[in-house]
Protein backbone atom coordinates (compact mmCIF):
# COMPACT_ATOMS: atom_id res chain seq x y z
CA UNK A 1 0.00 0.00 0.00
CA UNK A 2 1.62 3.18 -1.23
CA UNK A 3 0.73 5.76 1.38
CA UNK A 4 1.57 3.19 4.22
CA UNK A 5 5.24 2.34 2.66
CA UNK A 6 5.48 6.20 2.71
CA UNK A 7 4.75 6.75 5.96
CA UNK A 8 6.95 4.01 6.96
CA UNK A 9 9.95 5.54 5.19
CA UNK A 10 8.92 8.55 6.92
CA UNK A 11 9.08 6.86 10.52
CA UNK A 12 12.33 5.50 9.66
CA UNK A 13 13.71 9.05 8.28
CA UNK A 14 12.45 10.08 11.67
CA UNK A 15 14.18 7.75 14.20
CA UNK A 16 17.51 7.92 11.87
CA UNK A 17 17.33 11.72 12.56
CA UNK A 18 16.54 11.08 16.39
CA UNK A 19 18.94 8.80 17.27
CA UNK A 20 21.01 10.93 15.22
CA UNK A 21 20.43 13.71 17.43
CA UNK A 22 20.75 11.34 20.56
CA UNK A 23 23.83 10.21 19.87
CA UNK A 24 25.01 13.71 19.15
CA UNK A 25 23.84 15.25 22.30
CA UNK A 26 23.75 12.98 25.11
CA UNK A 27 26.59 14.43 26.73
CA UNK A 28 25.39 18.07 26.27
CA UNK A 29 22.13 16.76 28.09
CA UNK A 30 24.19 15.15 30.58
CA UNK A 31 26.45 17.86 31.55
CA UNK A 32 23.51 20.21 31.79
CA UNK A 33 21.25 18.28 33.97
CA UNK A 34 24.27 17.08 35.92
CA UNK A 35 24.89 21.19 36.62
CA UNK A 36 21.59 21.97 37.17
CA UNK A 37 20.59 19.33 39.89
CA UNK A 38 24.23 18.50 41.24
CA UNK A 39 24.14 14.87 41.66
CA UNK A 40 24.65 12.05 39.11
CA UNK A 41 21.50 10.37 40.42
CA UNK A 42 19.26 12.88 39.37
CA UNK A 43 21.08 14.15 36.49
CA UNK A 44 20.65 10.71 34.56
CA UNK A 45 16.93 10.77 35.45
CA UNK A 46 16.57 14.04 34.34
CA UNK A 47 18.72 12.63 30.72
CA UNK A 48 16.42 9.87 30.65
CA UNK A 49 13.03 12.03 30.80
CA UNK A 50 14.47 14.69 28.45
CA UNK A 51 14.89 12.21 25.75
CA UNK A 52 11.87 10.18 26.15
CA UNK A 53 9.88 14.04 26.00
CA UNK A 54 12.15 15.11 22.94
CA UNK A 55 11.09 11.75 21.16
CA UNK A 56 7.36 12.24 21.86
CA UNK A 57 7.49 16.44 19.75
CA UNK A 58 10.45 15.32 17.93
CA UNK A 59 8.41 15.28 14.43
CA UNK A 60 7.11 18.44 14.95
CA UNK A 61 10.53 20.42 16.34
CA UNK A 62 12.32 19.11 13.41
CA UNK A 63 8.95 20.54 11.36
CA UNK A 64 9.13 24.16 13.13
CA UNK A 65 13.46 24.11 13.19
CA UNK A 66 13.34 24.79 8.98
CA UNK A 67 17.18 23.13 9.59
CA UNK A 68 17.98 25.40 12.46
CA UNK A 69 19.62 23.01 15.18
CA UNK A 70 17.60 21.17 17.66
CA UNK A 71 20.14 21.84 20.89
CA UNK A 72 18.56 24.80 21.77
CA UNK A 73 15.05 22.76 21.94
CA UNK A 74 16.94 19.96 23.54
CA UNK A 75 18.14 21.68 26.55
CA UNK A 76 14.52 24.23 26.67
CA UNK A 77 13.07 20.60 27.93
CA UNK A 78 15.74 19.77 30.11
CA UNK A 79 15.35 23.19 31.54
CA UNK A 80 11.45 23.09 32.29
CA UNK A 81 12.19 19.56 33.15
CA UNK A 82 14.50 20.41 35.94
CA UNK A 83 12.41 23.80 36.60
CA UNK A 84 9.56 20.80 37.24
CA UNK A 85 12.04 18.63 39.06
CA UNK A 86 12.68 21.35 42.48
CA UNK A 87 9.35 22.62 41.88
CA UNK A 88 7.38 19.17 42.84
CA UNK A 89 9.94 18.17 45.20
CA UNK A 90 10.02 21.94 46.52
CA UNK A 91 13.81 21.96 46.95
CA UNK A 92 16.78 23.34 45.69
CA UNK A 93 20.11 21.83 45.37
CA UNK A 94 20.99 20.90 49.57
CA UNK A 95 24.40 19.72 48.73
CA UNK A 96 27.47 21.98 47.17
CA UNK A 97 27.54 20.26 43.08
CA UNK A 98 29.95 17.18 42.99
CA UNK A 99 33.81 18.22 41.60
CA UNK A 100 33.35 15.80 38.53
CA UNK A 101 34.31 18.76 36.06
CA UNK A 102 37.18 19.41 38.70
CA UNK A 103 38.37 16.04 38.68
CA UNK A 104 38.12 15.42 34.66
CA UNK A 105 40.41 18.53 34.30
CA UNK A 106 43.87 17.68 33.82
CA UNK A 107 46.54 18.98 36.26
CA UNK A 108 50.12 18.76 37.13
CA UNK A 109 51.08 17.37 40.53
CA UNK A 110 52.32 21.14 41.96
CA UNK A 111 49.45 22.68 41.56
CA UNK A 112 46.56 19.67 41.80
CA UNK A 113 45.21 21.27 45.37
CA UNK A 114 45.59 24.71 44.75
CA UNK A 115 43.97 24.35 41.39
CA UNK A 116 40.82 22.09 42.67
CA UNK A 117 40.41 24.40 45.33
CA UNK A 118 40.17 27.15 43.14
CA UNK A 119 38.00 25.21 40.39
CA UNK A 120 35.46 23.77 43.61
CA UNK A 121 34.71 27.82 45.10
CA UNK A 122 33.71 28.74 40.91
CA UNK A 123 31.66 25.72 41.34
CA UNK A 124 30.10 26.98 44.52
CA UNK A 125 29.97 30.48 43.32
CA UNK A 126 27.63 29.34 40.06
CA UNK A 127 25.52 27.75 42.53
CA UNK A 128 25.10 30.81 44.31
CA UNK A 129 23.80 32.83 41.04
CA UNK A 130 20.44 33.47 40.03
CA UNK A 131 18.49 30.59 38.10
CA UNK A 132 18.86 32.28 34.76
CA UNK A 133 22.63 33.58 35.08
CA UNK A 134 23.67 29.94 36.37
CA UNK A 135 21.65 28.87 33.35
CA UNK A 136 23.35 30.45 30.99
CA UNK A 137 27.01 30.24 32.35
CA UNK A 138 26.15 26.43 32.46
CA UNK A 139 24.47 26.60 28.30
CA UNK A 140 28.05 28.99 27.19
CA UNK A 141 30.89 27.10 29.18
CA UNK A 142 29.77 23.20 29.96
CA UNK A 143 27.86 23.31 26.75
CA UNK A 144 29.84 25.21 24.43
CA UNK A 145 26.82 27.20 22.90
CA UNK A 146 27.02 30.30 21.45
CA UNK A 147 24.69 33.31 22.01
CA UNK A 148 22.09 32.51 19.64
CA UNK A 149 21.56 29.22 21.17
CA UNK A 150 21.47 29.97 24.42
CA UNK A 151 18.86 32.54 23.49
CA UNK A 152 16.55 30.06 21.82
CA UNK A 153 17.18 27.66 24.55
CA UNK A 154 16.13 30.73 27.23
CA UNK A 155 13.37 32.31 25.11
CA UNK A 156 15.36 35.67 24.95
CA UNK A 157 16.34 38.03 22.77
CA UNK A 158 20.10 37.61 21.32
CA UNK A 159 21.09 41.23 22.83
CA UNK A 160 19.45 40.17 25.97
CA UNK A 161 21.24 37.43 26.49
CA UNK A 162 24.77 38.98 25.67
CA UNK A 163 23.78 41.04 28.46
CA UNK A 164 22.70 38.13 30.78
CA UNK A 165 26.31 36.76 29.96
CA UNK A 166 28.33 39.02 30.73
CA UNK A 167 26.77 40.01 33.87
CA UNK A 168 26.53 36.83 35.30
CA UNK A 169 30.35 36.24 34.82
CA UNK A 170 30.77 40.07 36.49
CA UNK A 171 28.55 38.75 39.28
CA UNK A 172 30.79 35.04 39.76
CA UNK A 173 34.35 37.26 39.55
CA UNK A 174 32.46 38.84 42.87
CA UNK A 175 31.43 36.01 44.67
CA UNK A 176 34.73 33.91 43.80
CA UNK A 177 37.15 37.15 44.91
CA UNK A 178 34.96 36.83 48.36
CA UNK A 179 35.22 33.28 48.87
CA UNK A 180 39.10 33.69 48.39
CA UNK A 181 39.14 36.63 51.07
CA UNK A 182 41.78 39.20 50.83
CA UNK A 183 44.70 39.18 49.51
CA UNK A 184 48.45 39.46 50.82
CA UNK A 185 49.82 43.18 50.88
CA UNK B 1 37.01 42.43 27.42
CA UNK B 2 40.42 42.57 30.43
CA UNK B 3 42.69 40.17 30.15
CA UNK B 4 41.83 39.15 33.78
CA UNK B 5 38.31 38.89 32.76
CA UNK B 6 39.57 36.35 29.87
CA UNK B 7 41.23 35.01 32.63
CA UNK B 8 38.22 34.40 34.25
CA UNK B 9 36.17 32.90 31.64
CA UNK B 10 39.21 30.24 31.48
CA UNK B 11 38.95 29.04 34.92
CA UNK B 12 35.04 29.11 34.95
CA UNK B 13 35.44 26.43 31.64
CA UNK B 14 37.41 24.58 33.21
CA UNK B 15 35.13 24.48 36.40
CA UNK B 16 32.10 23.60 34.08
CA UNK B 17 34.29 20.67 31.58
CA UNK B 18 31.52 18.54 30.28
CA UNK B 19 30.16 15.84 32.08
CA UNK B 20 30.53 12.04 30.16
CA UNK B 21 27.06 10.24 30.79
CA UNK B 22 27.52 6.86 32.66
CA UNK B 23 28.24 4.02 30.57
CA UNK B 24 25.27 2.23 31.95
CA UNK B 25 22.92 5.14 31.27
CA UNK B 26 23.19 5.17 27.86
CA UNK B 27 22.72 1.37 27.55
CA UNK B 28 19.47 2.19 29.42
CA UNK B 29 18.74 4.84 27.11
CA UNK B 30 19.47 2.92 24.19
CA UNK B 31 17.41 0.09 25.14
CA UNK B 32 14.18 2.40 26.33
CA UNK B 33 14.38 4.36 23.05
CA UNK B 34 14.51 1.24 20.72
CA UNK B 35 11.63 -0.05 22.89
CA UNK B 36 9.59 2.95 21.97
CA UNK B 37 10.48 3.16 18.25
CA UNK B 38 9.54 -0.73 17.67
CA UNK B 39 6.29 0.13 19.99
CA UNK B 40 5.67 2.72 17.45
CA UNK B 41 6.68 0.30 14.51
CA UNK B 42 4.09 -2.15 15.81
CA UNK B 43 1.84 -0.03 16.00
CA UNK B 44 1.82 1.12 12.12
CA UNK B 45 1.78 -2.90 11.52
CA UNK B 46 -1.52 -2.99 13.55
CA UNK B 47 -2.74 0.00 11.39
CA UNK B 48 -1.91 -1.76 8.27
CA UNK B 49 -3.69 -5.11 9.17
CA UNK B 50 -6.61 -3.13 9.92
CA UNK B 51 -7.11 -1.33 7.03
CA UNK B 52 -7.48 -4.48 4.67
CA UNK B 53 -10.36 -4.92 6.56
CA UNK B 54 -13.06 -2.07 7.16
CA UNK B 55 -11.37 1.20 7.38
CA UNK B 56 -14.40 2.97 8.44
CA UNK B 57 -14.31 0.84 11.80
CA UNK B 58 -11.08 -1.12 12.03
CA UNK B 59 -8.84 2.11 11.61
CA UNK B 60 -10.85 3.49 14.38
CA UNK B 61 -10.60 0.99 17.26
CA UNK B 62 -7.69 -1.88 16.47
CA UNK B 63 -5.20 1.40 16.17
CA UNK B 64 -5.29 2.67 19.93
CA UNK B 65 -6.05 -0.66 21.64
CA UNK B 66 -3.00 -1.66 19.45
CA UNK B 67 -0.71 1.55 20.75
CA UNK B 68 -2.34 0.67 24.29
CA UNK B 69 -1.31 -2.91 24.71
CA UNK B 70 2.35 -2.49 22.96
CA UNK B 71 2.76 0.67 24.88
CA UNK B 72 1.78 -0.20 27.91
CA UNK B 73 4.38 -3.57 27.79
CA UNK B 74 7.06 -1.28 26.96
CA UNK B 75 6.15 1.45 30.10
CA UNK B 76 5.76 -1.76 32.05
CA UNK B 77 9.58 -2.44 31.34
CA UNK B 78 10.48 0.70 31.89
CA UNK B 79 9.15 1.17 35.67
CA UNK B 80 10.73 -2.27 36.13
CA UNK B 81 14.24 -1.03 35.26
CA UNK B 82 13.65 2.00 36.93
CA UNK B 83 12.68 0.56 40.16
CA UNK B 84 15.42 -2.09 40.01
CA UNK B 85 17.94 0.32 40.01
CA UNK B 86 17.10 1.86 43.42
CA UNK B 87 17.08 -1.33 45.01
CA UNK B 88 20.50 -0.70 46.83
CA UNK B 89 19.60 2.29 48.54
CA UNK B 90 16.20 1.03 49.28
CA UNK B 91 18.40 -2.29 51.32
CA UNK B 92 20.54 0.77 53.05
CA UNK B 93 17.98 2.58 53.94
CA UNK B 94 15.34 0.27 55.04
CA UNK B 95 15.05 -1.45 59.05
CA UNK B 96 13.33 -4.80 58.27
CA UNK B 97 11.97 -6.67 55.39
CA UNK B 98 8.52 -4.91 55.51
CA UNK B 99 9.86 -1.57 55.34
CA UNK B 100 12.17 -2.81 52.43
CA UNK B 101 8.69 -4.15 51.05
CA UNK B 102 7.09 -0.73 51.68
CA UNK B 103 10.06 1.17 50.23
CA UNK B 104 9.59 -0.75 46.63
CA UNK B 105 5.63 -0.44 46.40
CA UNK B 106 5.86 3.16 46.96
CA UNK B 107 9.10 3.43 44.49
CA UNK B 108 6.91 1.03 41.65
CA UNK B 109 4.02 3.30 42.11
CA UNK B 110 6.29 6.59 41.46
CA UNK B 111 7.88 5.68 38.67
CA UNK B 112 4.42 4.36 37.11
CA UNK B 113 3.21 7.76 38.11
CA UNK B 114 6.04 8.95 36.09
CA UNK B 115 6.33 6.62 33.07
CA UNK B 116 2.69 7.36 32.47
CA UNK B 117 3.40 11.17 32.40
CA UNK B 118 6.49 10.67 30.22
CA UNK B 119 5.52 8.29 28.04
CA UNK B 120 1.01 8.66 27.18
Amino acid sequence: MASSEHTREEKARLDDAFSALYKAHLRDVYSYSYYRVGNHHDAEDLTEQTFLQAYRHFERAQRESAGRPLRPWLIRIAHNLAANYYRDRSRKPQTPIDDAGVLSAPHTTEDLVEDRDELARILAGVQKLPDDRREALIMRFALGMDNREIARALGRTDGATKVLIHRAIRQLEEIVKQAEGPTEP
Amino acid sequence: MSEQFADFEGRLRRALSPVEPPAELEARLETTLGSLVDMATEELEAWELSSMGDPRNWTRIARPVAAVTVGSAAAVGLVLVRTQRRRHKRRRESVGSVDLLGRTLRDLAREARRVADDVF
